[in-house]
């Protein structure tokens, strides 16, 4: 029958087309059913798109300060316009280069939204997709509102990061509410292009999720860079009107009224789970909305698996694209190396850049662990005083005991390609003393991992 | 079609086999289990058997000869059956059938044989975090699953095997580490930093085992009347010997020093839970040490029936692989001989061993009189990558003491 296979993938993001190119590797058949572009929203509306305008924000930084570096370029103008463009045109070469690992790797592509039906099966309109060896979930997730307190995404004032990326003219003011990864990541683009950004985050600080000192260090750059930054504080309500929104804040005891042209929803994001055909399926889901998975990521129903952000957090795309690998290894029987959850990086990719892996300090005390904190900033740095990038830091913190690199902290330039290093210390459980031994090129950024864990050992060199 | 014999690997180390005598003639009738033959190895003179039922129909080789293990020795078949040509059969590749036998297999000996666990324990793939946890904890990691690639230990599966493994930092345990027999017969410590750097340098100074030796002068006369009741006492039914005496008077005091009983394995110390004491027996043309299996727990007549039962077949070859392999430590007695004190060589992978001298009268001083004593000088070669000198100190002060006051070892 032409329309089974070995592997019927729902969702063609980061975690469904890396387990069909890596279920095809492996000598399977394999169909994915996406109802939209190939590479989900990580490709067309997340990662890559961000990061163009990332860059086009970095640029239009780094020209305001040319003059030191010795080039002077009169007035600079910017366009987010432009810039959006650009950021499209990346996304589109990354979708194309997907359709194209599809081809090459001989997986057909259903256009569509599918849903799940018993017996490994998923219908696309009026087509059947029969799977011999399983279905694999990989639907994501989306970003979500908060209508209880007024802030239902209406696409014109109250918007989504799938809004931001495609505007054409940017407010004068924008509320972000949520100063996560992509809170940041926008409230940076968007003060670059001028724009009078107010950032809100309802927890004590902003990337509540990394180490306190990540965030201090990246909120004194935000505000000297004329980003207000308000952590802490609660959106008790907010008026969405024709051209602008109100928003009452509520921090430190006091409350005051904000007005602002737009508001950027960023304050986390709902899986895809609904109509999917889960209940039919007799695919259960946890009390957080997620699929519930067993340690091979099989769902409550034989026979089919969720992989990426509907199998839980964190929702990163590298931990769906891993997923998607391990999930094709277990369907070829084989005994893939366990994921290790605790192992995923972290980046957020604003100016300065944070990087992380592991625990965050404050998580070292709370668990009670004996451990050290090295440190090494970057204004030590050779080849950051070179480019002008010096702030910020490389954070190890080691075990005392037995110098298990614990967690790794990095801000600063280029910390989301630094923070590597550590990645592979961790999965191989290099400690301290490993990282040491490696002899890092001089001048480099990555140096400063190496001061780090001299610093965490009583060694280091070059403070 | 007919069975071949092949002369079979009787010991662990056994390379070729001198045929001695052949118990079963050409001809005779034999049953599966039967000695076709008395062969001598490297180490005793063994028993080679029947493998098959039928009649021992063609022997290959002469009394007298030696033959490589594997090799064609004779062939059991139906009366009058004909084998492969009357010319000496090809050794190599014999064609196993439903009937012949296996490919010789060793008699398994009761330890697990040192060479094996050497070299797995040093092919362990681990992370370095995990390394160093086993450092740490005294992990053997040659034990363990590695759950990583390629079968890499990694922390996770540390976890857990952390509480049975002893700590590493007690060198001498107390007296009340009596060293319990539920659990394992020996737990493997990894070396120390300091072990390893000690065992290095003690290496590099003096041979491949670097020994040292310490003597002390016990005075016998309490254990002599003893012995002297206790024979009295059993009249016909035995007799204890000093021997007798010498090695429950060790293994009791080993169960109370046990970094005295102890292997040497490379890259760590096998501390042993039992107590098995090899016992130098000289033999015609050489020497062996036949094993008193948990001697610590026999009694003294126990003790000395057994001793002398294997010192006999010792003389006579007549020991098997497992009854002189395994010991945890060894006792050397030249008494006989008139010695009155000498240095034995440690019997490796074990750590130690005492040598015993004669016991001789000999004046002393006690309480400002020069008394007649029975004295024995006792010397313990220890191996000082696993025994400092303290440590063999402590062992032969607790030995002297047992021996000096031999209720002490009712204690």
């Amino acid at each position: 029958m032409a329309n089974t296979f070995d592997v019927v993938i729902l969702g063609g993001g980061p975690a469904g087309y890396v387990a069909a190119i890596r279920a095809a590797q492996l000598g399977m058949t394999v169909a994915v059913v996406e109802r939209e572009k190939l590479g989900g929203v990580c490709v067309n509306i997340g990662c890559i798109p961000t990061k163009a305008l990332l860059h086009s924000a970095y640029i239009a930084n780094l020209l305001k300060e040319s003059k030191d570096f010795g080039i002077e370029v009169g007035s600079v103008k910017t366009d987010y316009g432009v810039a959006m463009k650009r950021s499209r045109r990346v996304s589109e070469q990354n979708s194309k280069g997907v359709e194209f690992l599809m081809k090459k790797h001989k997986v057909t592509v259903v256009k569509g939204s599918g849903v799940l039906q018993p017996g490994k099966k998923v219908k696309v309109g009026g087509d059947v997709y029969e799977a011999k060896k399983a279905v694999v979930i990989a639907t994501g997730s989306r970003v979500k509102g908060i209508p209880q307190i007024g802030l239902e995404i209406n696409k014109t004032t109250v918007i989504s990061s799938d809004e931001a990326l495609l505007m054409e003219k940017i407010p004068a003011s924008l509320g972000i509410v949520g100063a996560g990864a992509v809170g940041m990541e926008f409230a940076d683009i968007f003060n670059a292009f001028g724009v009078k950004v107010t950032l809100i985050e309802a927890l004590p600080r902003i990337l509540p999720l990394e180490d306190a000192e990540a965030s201090d260090a990246v909120g004194k750059s935000y505000r000297k860079r004329g980003i207000e930054v308000i952590a802490g504080a609660k959106v008790t309500k907010a008026t969405p009107a024709k051209d602008k929104v109100t928003l009452d804040v509520e921090a430190g005891g006091e409350k005051k009224s904000i007005a602002v042209d737009a508001v950027l929803m960023a304050a986390g994001r709902a899986v895809n789970t609904e109509n999917i055909g889960l209940a039919e399926c007799g695919i259960q889901v946890t009390d957080r909305g997620f699929i519930k998975v067993d340690k091979n990521l099989q769902t409550s129903a034989a026979g089919y698996y969720a992989i990426g952000d509907v199998a839980g957090p964190p929702m990163l795309a590298h931990k769906g694209s891993r997923e998607g690998m391990f999930v094709a290894e277990v369907l070829a029987g084989q005994k893939p190396h366990a994921i290790k959850y605790d192992n995923v990086p972290s980046v957020t990719y604003c100016h300065p850049e944070v990087a992380s892996i592991g625990l965050s300090e404050d998580q070292c005390k709370e668990r009670k662990l004996d451990y050290v904190a090295g440190k090494f900033p970057f204004s030590a740095n050779g080849r950051a005083r070179g480019t002008g990038e010096t702030e910020g830091f490389v954070k190890i913190l080691r075990d005392k005991k037995y110098g298990e690199i614990l967690g790794a902290h990095i801000v600063g330039g280029h910390a989301s390609e630094i923070i590597h290093e550590l990645a592979v210390a961790r999965e191989n459980e290099y400690t301290v003393e490993e990282i040491e031994l490696a002899i890092h090129a001089h001048p480099t950024m990555s140096e400063a991992v190496a001061e780090a864990a001299l610093d965490s050992l009583g060694r280091v060199i070059h403070i | 079609m007919a069975t071949k014999v092949h002369m079979e690997a009787l010991s662990p180390t056994m390379e070729e086999g001198r045929l001695v005598k052949w118990t079963k003639r050409e001809g005779e009738a034999v049953k599966t289990g039967d000695t076709l033959a008395e062969v001598e190895t490297d180490k005793a003179v063994m028993e080679l058997v029947a493998r098959a039922d039928g009649q021992l129909i063609k022997v290959m080789v002469a009394e007298g000869t030696t033959v490589p293990v594997g090799n064609v020795v004779a062939y059991i078949g139906a009366p009058g059956e004909k084998v492969d040509g009357d010319a000496a059969p090809a050794p190599a590749a014999p064609k196993p059938s439903a009937v012949s036998p296996q490919p010789p297999v060793a008699p398994t000996p009761a330890s697990p044989a040192p060479v094996a666990a050497l070299a797995d324990a040093t092919r362990v793939k681990a992370s370095p975090l995990a390394k160093r946890i086993a450092k740490d904890t005294g992990v053997d990691l040659a034990r363990l699953q590695g759950s990583g690639p390629g079968g890499r230990v990694v922390k996770r599966d540390l976890e857990g095997a952390q509480a049975a493994a002893p700590a590493p930092a007690q060198g001498v345990p107390r007296t009340a580490d009596r060293t319990p027999r539920t659990g394992a017969p020996y737990d493997d410590v990894p070396l120390t930093q300091i072990r390893k750097t000690i065992a290095k340098r003690l290496a590099a100074s003096l041979g491949p085992i670097p020994h040292f030796f310490l003597t002390t002068e016990v005075d016998m006369e309490r254990a002599a009347e003893a012995r002297d009741a206790l024979n009295k006492q059993l009249g016909d039914q035995g007799k204890v010997s000093f021997n007798d005496i010498v090695i429950k008077a060790v293994a009791t005091a080993l169960t109370k020093h046990r970094a005295c009983n102890a292997w040497f394995q490379e890259d760590h110390i096998r501390y042993w839970n039992e107590v098995h004491i090899g016992m130098a027996v000289a033999v015609e043309d050489g020497l062996i040490t036949p094993v008193i299996r948990d001697a610590d727990r026999k009694s003294l007549t126990e003790i000395g029936t057994e001793a002398r039962e294997l010192a006999q077949r010792a003389r006579n070859r007549r020991l098997k692989p497992e009854e002189y392999t395994g010991a945890s430590f060894s006792v050397s007695n030249l008494g006989m001989f008139d010695i009155d004190q000498f240095t034995a060589v440690i019997n490796p992978p074990e750590a130690g061993i005492v040598a015993v001298g004669s016991i001789v009268a000999k004046p002393v001083a006690e309480g400002g009189q020069v008394v007649v004593r029975r004295r024995l000088r006792l010397t313990m070669s220890c191996d000082h990558r696993v025994i400092d000198g303290a440590t063999g100190a402590q062992f032969l002060k607790t030995l002297k003491q047992m021996l000096e006051n031999p209720l002490a070892m009712l204690l």
